[in-house]
Order: C-alpha cells, then structure tokens, then sequence
C-alpha cells in the first residue's frame, strides 16, 4: 500500500463535503417548506407510500415550490407513517399515523394556509413555543442516539445528506493516519463490544485480524438480522446505509483488507436497494473504489443476499454461504480471525458494531466510554416490540435498566394489564421475570440473569402471555431454523419442542419438566453452534422463573394465563349476560350458544371450538363471557 | 515427525502433533464412540457430538475429533460431564432410529449396537419420545438398499462418493429434522450414476445403506 497522502485526502473530502453542505443548506436552512416523509419499511407497512404520493400529487397541484424527501425510520414505528414539515417561520415539527386525507390536509392546511393541524402533531423536532418538543417526551430523557442519529432526518439515497451531517469525515481523518495499529488501538481505547449479542471486543478482533501473515483479508458485515420482532440493523440498513459502509472502509484500512461483503437477507428488499445505492454514490465521489480520496488505499465492498437461513447470522455458516456451499457451521476454532472467507483471515462485524465505528473515530474513544457502563460502553439499540404502548426503535445509554426502557421509553404495558416478562436477546435469549427488571442492561448483568443482550430484539410480555407457550414458540423457531448438522441441535431441540407441544395442549406428563431442563442443559453444552448452545435458553429462563406454570400446565391442567387453547373454556355469566343481547350469538362460528329459557345465553362446551369471537363481541358494558382453565371448572348446566 | 505426550484414561501416550485426539485414542486402542468423523477429511464435521471427553484445565467437555493434541494433556474419556452429553446424545440418535435390530442387516455389524453397549445406554430410550420420521425406502437398486430412516446423517457416504471417488451421487438435502442424505432431485439410486462401487455401504454404520442379498460387512472396511 502506498503511504497515505494526508493534504491531498483533506482536500479531496473537503471538497466534497462543502458541496454537501451547501445543497443541505438549500433544502434545511432555506427559505422554502421541506416535505419529509418515513418511508422505510415500518412506514410503508402502514401505509407511507400512499402518504408519499398524495404530498407529491397535492404539492404538484398547488405548484408548490416544496421537496417532498423521503428519509428512514425515526424510531418512533407505532405512530407510522410519518410525516415532518418544516415550514419557514414554524419549527420543524412531525406528523404521527398520517393517512392520505391527513396528508391532503396537511398541504392544503398547513402548507397553502396557516393551519399547523395540531390534532395530528407528534412533537416538534425542537424547541418552540407551538408545539411540545419530541425531546420534552419522557422518552428523551433516557435516549441517546449515535448510531441512530441520521435516521428518520436524511435520505438514505443521497449521499449529501450524509456528508453534510460529517459523514464521511471520519474517514478522511483515518486515511490520514498511517496504516499501522493508530485506528485499531482507538476503537481498542473505546471498549466496543461487538452488537451482534456475544458482545465480543471488536477492537480485538480486528487486532487478531490484522496480525496475522500477509495476504488477502475479508470484513463482512453481518445484517441477517433473523431474530422474530428485531429490526434494529433492517432500521440502519435502509435509513442510513452509509454510516455502515463508512464504518466498514474504516475496519478494511485498519485491519489491511481491500474488500468487504454486506451479508444482507434478501427478504429486506428495501435495505438491499438503499444499500446498492448507496455504495453506487460512494464509488461516484471515490469514497470507496481504488485509491479512495487520493489515498492510495482501496477498498471495495460487494452486496451479498442471503436466502433467509436464520443460522447464517453465524459467522462460519455466513461465510460457507458466500461461498456458495450450504449455509451451516464448522467446529471453531480456527476462529474467522485466521481462516475465515475463502480460508483468509476474515472480521465479522454486525451492522450496528460497524455503524458505532465513524461516531467513536470523530469523537475520540473517550467520549465512547464517557457513554454507558465500564465494561460496556456506548449505546444499546433495541427494537420494542410485543405488549408495549409505544412500539419502535430506540437508542439508550448501556446501564439504563429494564425498568426505564419498558416504562419510561416505551410507555408501559398498554390497556392498563401487569406486567409479566420481557424476552430479551431474541430466540438466543431469555424471559426475564418483573424481578429482573431493575437490572442494568448490559452485555455481563444479562447473561448473569439467564437472559442475552442479543442483537437488540425486545417483546414485553403481559398477563394473558402463558409462559409455557412463549418459550414453545421461540423453540419451534429455532427448532425450524436449525440447519440439521448436528445431533443436539437437529434431534434435541426436536424432542424439547415435543415435550413443550405436550404441555401447552395438556398432554404433559410427570418428569417431563425435568426431561426438558436436562435436554436444555445439554443441547446448550453440547451443540456445534451458537444457535443451538443458545437455543434453550428461553426454555431455561422459563422454567427458572416461571416454573409454577409449567407445573400448573402439567399438574393441575391448567392455564394460569387463560392462553393454550386445549386448557381453556369459554363460560357466560349468567349474572351478567343481558337477555336482550344477542351479540354473542349471532357472532358464534359454530352456532354452539343458544339462550335459555330465561334468554340468558349458554355455550355448549361440546361444539365450542373456543375461537374466542364472543368473547370479543360481547358487548363491553356486560362483560359476560370469560375465560376458565382447566375447563372443569365451567360449572355444570342447570 | 514432531510428537507430544499426553495421558489418556491414565495411559501415557506419545503421538504426532498436530493429530486430534480422536484418532490418537482409536490408534492406541481408546475406544471413543463416533459417527461423522473421517480421518482423511481435512476438517472435522464434528455433528454426531459422540466423542465428548473431557481434558484437564477446561470446564467442559469437548469433542475429541475437533481437539487437536497437546503436550501434557491430560485426558478422560470415562468423565461424568462427558458421558452425560455422549449418551444424551446417542439417545437422540436413537429416539429418532427405528430400532428392529433382528430384521436389520446391518444386525451385529451396526456401529449403533457397539456404541450402545459402550455407554450402556440401551437402545430403545424411555426417557424421550419416539420421533421416526417414516420416509419411503428406495428400494430401486438392483444391488443394494436405501433407508433413510434408519440413517443417522454421519456424512460417510457422501464423502467416499464424492471425495474419495469423484462421482457425488449422494449429498445432504434439506434443513433441521427434515435434514436427509439423498441423490439431486431425489432420483432414485436405481437410475443415478451410482457405479456400483459399494464403497458407500460399507463405510455406512448403520443399516441405512444394506446389500440386497448379502449380510453387511462391518463398517470401515474401506478406509477413509
């Protein structure tokens, strides 16, 4: 590799980036209204794109002189879609659940009038005397946005934006400095653990990386991202791509690679396609390419799609994979620091490790470990999801407890139900019971729970959860996902689902609790893979803190959560069904309720197949129909 | 030749280095229970997750086809936390293998019958559910059957067929349970491109792959 030439690097950024900044002026600072639209793929689930078309319809309709952008997820996914208008004169403020009238409105309005349509206000992107700030909401005081700062605030598929928010610029700064350990021993002085969920230091990865004999090296960056309910690396992938390619130049000059592959699930079309983009823009202003910047140090990056095999996001089964040989695991080591890709020496980094890179290069490693706990620093990204009010993406200083991320930032459990358990760490992780929450979230107080910090996968659990049937589901996930190599993982999560089967439709049987902990414990020590040594933990989590249920599933026949199908009955209350109300009746599938004499309404247990419509359409005002486990407790018909 | 001395099972051993551990104890008479291992694959398959021993200064067992051998390494084959995971392991196997030694032709020469006995595990398993998945038999070679129930996805066949013999008639198909060795697209073995070598039913430890008309030779006779 030829020596850097610094002068001519900062010329060459410099260049780029003031002409960033004067487009981003034009649109941010000028004196005409800018239309942002969320239309990444939590946005366009709820309907972006129609939002999207109908601003750009009533704004060319109007002849506005007003750019409708489209930008990423802003994190706050329950309110999707999302619309931000700044308007000359008003502050910057945000729309939450616009549908195409809202949006018609919006133009006509706001944009044509001097209505700000406050009814249909979020919070305002800053301080104003209009309209309460998005920062004034109780979630703000724990969040702390890195890696999430550009999303939801630029378009992904302009490299401008980026650049004009210092993309990029830490880059320039890292091509400056010779191509020796300087880099590495920053992101070794910043303490960042690898985001992926083992939380492995990602400075000393690159170290073994680099210090192995000369030749061709790999970085791949890891975004098959499979856990159920996670989306934090699909969020970044398509709402700031170039903040992972950046981060991912920078891993390939300091551990000496010249190329790099982005392992992306092709079911993420939408990130694959903001991804193509992006790289096309950053080979354009030689970001990345041959001699990026006049450096003399090259780097390219390839797009890797992967074909949705869960067990892939493991590092040797992803290699074998772009490989082109089935995707499943080898025995480690030799670990992927020596003979990785291709058998060269290769670092595996997860989107949100690499991401973390250009914020710790520009800031210095010790505003990193200013940021979190000791021996975790930075930030941690969560995907909120499952019985939780405000469902998203949120950013939160590591040490910030469960406690405030599922209260404070989250807003609680919604329709005023308790609290059960959170799953953490997705199906590698654990349930961890009200009794945990008030521990720190961090890579080591997690794993001591039972639980795994993960790739940042959240579901809060409420009281109508049945514990027994949360951990089935994560295991049938799991047990589908497994790629079958080996024993413990093919046959033992099998055999774990069978029993789990068993209970949750009321054929468990005794010993089968102490059958299924010790296949847990061996599955967990004796599988070939990650997967597979994480794969009981949601079983073992549960029966740490939950045993009672399974007991009560096993023993009694019951559903101490009125969930498995099998153990419950639906009953009407005499007391409190209303003769004149037929609601239930008309409603039933299977015709099994009929009024009795006295026009109160009685379920036939024989032809109930406990769809669970009437307890639906009962009318709120009566209440009657509720739920009983075991079923012999539906008192017998008079 | 470079060596290193280790004890096994309380037996002072000197062996190359570089050498997994599996092999040094099968060379000097250790008899350590395995399926998928091929000596003369360059990388451990390390599926069957049979050969767990256990080595003094680590907390868990290992798998002795995956430990390359060291000096003073101290050895057990007999250690509780190991024969834990190997008998969890082969009653996995077997809670998922139709167990009808007296009508197998692989009776008497079946890897599975010697392993049992090793670990005194018994063949039919009451402590897990029986879970066969009761897949159609390729009866279509002249010379020889297939029965992908009884197969325990050691990878030995594959390997003869297309490493040792270039042809690769056999290759590993779908995922998890339903993982299963089979021929591209599932042809028949009767109208594949099988050559007839029988290497592959040798090798086979089980009564997966059996001669139509003769008794099984006991596996390993061909070298791999």
């Amino acid at each position: 590799m030829k020596v850097a030439e610094p002068a001519a690097v900062a010329v060459a950024y410099n260049e780029i980036k003031s002409r960033a900044e004067s487009r981003w002026r034009e649109l941010a600072n000028g004196d005409k209204p800018v239309i942002m639209v969320g239309t990444a793929t939590c946005g366009r689930a709820a309907g972006a794109l129609q939002v999207l078309k109908t601003l750009r319809n009533e704004v060319k309709k109007h002849n506005l002189d007003c750019p409708v952008v489209e930008v990423g997820c802003m994190g706050h996914c329950h309110a999707e879609p999302i619309v931000m208008i700044k308007k000359p004169g008003y502050p910057f403020i945000s729309y939450g659940y616009v549908n195409p009238v809202v949006a018609e409105r919006l133009v006509k309005e706001f944009l044509l009038g001097d209505d700000p349509c406050l009814e249909s206000v979020l919070g305002a992107l800053e301080e104003n005397d209009l309209v309460p700030s998005l920062a004034d909401f109780p979630r703000a005081v724990y969040e702390k946005k890195i890696i999430l700062q550009n999303c939801g605030q630029i378009d992904p598929t302009d490299i401008d934006h980026y650049v004009a928010r210092d993309g990029y610029a830490a880059l320039a700064r890292v091509l400056q400095m010779p191509p020796d350990d300087d880099v590495i021993n920053e992101v070794k002085k910043s303490g960042l653990r690898g985001r992926g969920g083992a939380g492995f230091p990602a400075g000393q990865k690159w170290h073994a990386c680099r210090s192995t004999p000369p030749g061709p090296r790999y970085i791949i960056c890891n975004g098959d991202e499979g856990d159920p309910g996670a989306f934090m690396d699909r969020a970044i992938l398509e709402s700031d791509p170039h903040s992972v390619i950046e981060g991912m130049i920078i891993a390939g000059y300091a551990i000496g690679a010249s190329y790099g592959y982005i392992y992306v699930r092709a079911e993420y079309p939408l990130a694959v396609a903001r991804l193509e983009i992006a790289l096309r823009q950053a080979r354009k202003l030689n970001l990345l390419g041959k001699n990026i910047l006049g450096s003399g140090f090259s780097f390219h990056i390839r797009l890797f799609q992967g074909s949705g095999a869960f067990v892939c996001g493991e590092a040797t089964a992803l290699a074998a994979s772009i490989e082109g040989k089935p995707g499943t695991p080898r025995p480690k080591p030799p670990r992927m620091t020596t003979e990785g890709l291709f058998g060269r020496p290769t670092v595996v980094n997860n989107v949100k490790t690499l991401a973390f890179v250009p914020p710790i290069i520009r800031n210095g490693a010790a505003w990193f470990t200013s940021i979190g706990t000791k021996d975790s620093p930075g930030t941690a990204v969560f995907a909120l999801a499952g019985k939780i009010a405000n469902t998203g993406l949120v950013e939160v200083p590591m040490g910030t407890t469960l406690r405030q991320v599922i209260f404070d930032v989250g807003g609680g459990i919604p329709k005023g139900k308790k609290f059960k358990a959170v799953q953490i760490g997705g199906p590698s992780g654990g349930c961890l019971p009200e009794s945990a929450l008030d521990l720190p979230i961090d890579f080591d107080s997690l794993q001591d729970a039972g639980a795994m910090m993960g790739s940042g996968g959240m579901v809060v659990l409420d009281e109508d959860d049945c514990m027994v049937e949360i951990a089935r589901y994560f295991l049938e996930f799991t047990q589908r996902e497994s790629c079958g190599k080996c024993t413990f993982c093919r046959l033992g999560t099998k055999q774990m689902l069978a029993i789990l089967d068993d209970i949750t439709l009321g054929q468990g049987k005794e010993g089968d609790i102490d059958t299924l902990l010790q296949l847990a414990e061996d599955v967990k020590l004796g599988s070939l893979c990650g997967l597979g040594k994480t794969a009981p933990n949601p079983v073992l989590t549960t029966l740490r803190y939950f045993k009672d249920e399974y007991e009560a599933h096993i023993t009694e026949g019951r559903c101490p959560a009125l969930m498995c199908r099998e153990l419950i009955a639906y009953y009407i209350l005499p007391d409190k069904c209303e003769r004149s109300c037929d609601a239930c009746v008309g409603t039933c599938t299977v015709e099994a309720i009929t009024p009795n004499k006295k026009r109160i309404k009685v379920i036939d247990q024989e032809k109930c197949v406990k769809c669970n419509t009437c307890l639906v359409a009962c009318p709120p005002q009566y209440n009657a129909v509720i739920k009983l486990s075991p079923p012999s407790e539906v008192p017998a018909a008079k | 030749m470079k060596t290193v001395s280790l004890t096994i099972d309380g037996r002072k051993i000197i062996a190359e280095e570089g050498t997994k551990l599996l092999w040094v104890a099968l060379d000097n008479g250790i008899y350590i229970p395995n399926l998928c291992a091929i000596r003369s694959s360059p990388e451990p398959a390390a599926a069957c997750r049979l050969c767990f021993v256990e080595v003094a200064g680590k907390e868990a067992p290992v798998t002795a086809c995956t430990e390359t051998v060291a000096e003073g390494m101290v050895v057990n084959t007999r250690g509780k936390k190991a024969l834990r995971l190997a008998r969890s392991a082969f009653e996995l196997l077997m809670a998922s293998h139709p167990v009808d030694c007296a009508g197998c032709p692989a009776n008497r020469s079946c890897e599975l019958q010697k392993i049992s006995g090793h670990l005194k595990v018994k063949l039919k398993t009451k402590r897990l559910r029986t879970l066969l998945r009761e897949l159609p038999i390729d009866d279509s070679h002249p010379l020889f059957t297939y029965d992908p129930n009884k197969c325990v996805l050691c990878g030995r066949c594959l390997w003869v067929c297309r490493q040792q013999l270039g042809i690769g008639v056999l290759g590993f198909a779908h995922r998890g349970f339903q993982r299963v060795v089979t021929t591209f697209a599932d042809e028949p073995l009767g109208q594949s491109r099988c050559q007839e070598c029988g290497d592959c039913i040798a090798v086979c430890p089980t009564g997966a792959l059996s001669f139509k008309d003769s008794a099984k030779p006991a596996a390993r006779a061909v070298k791999i």
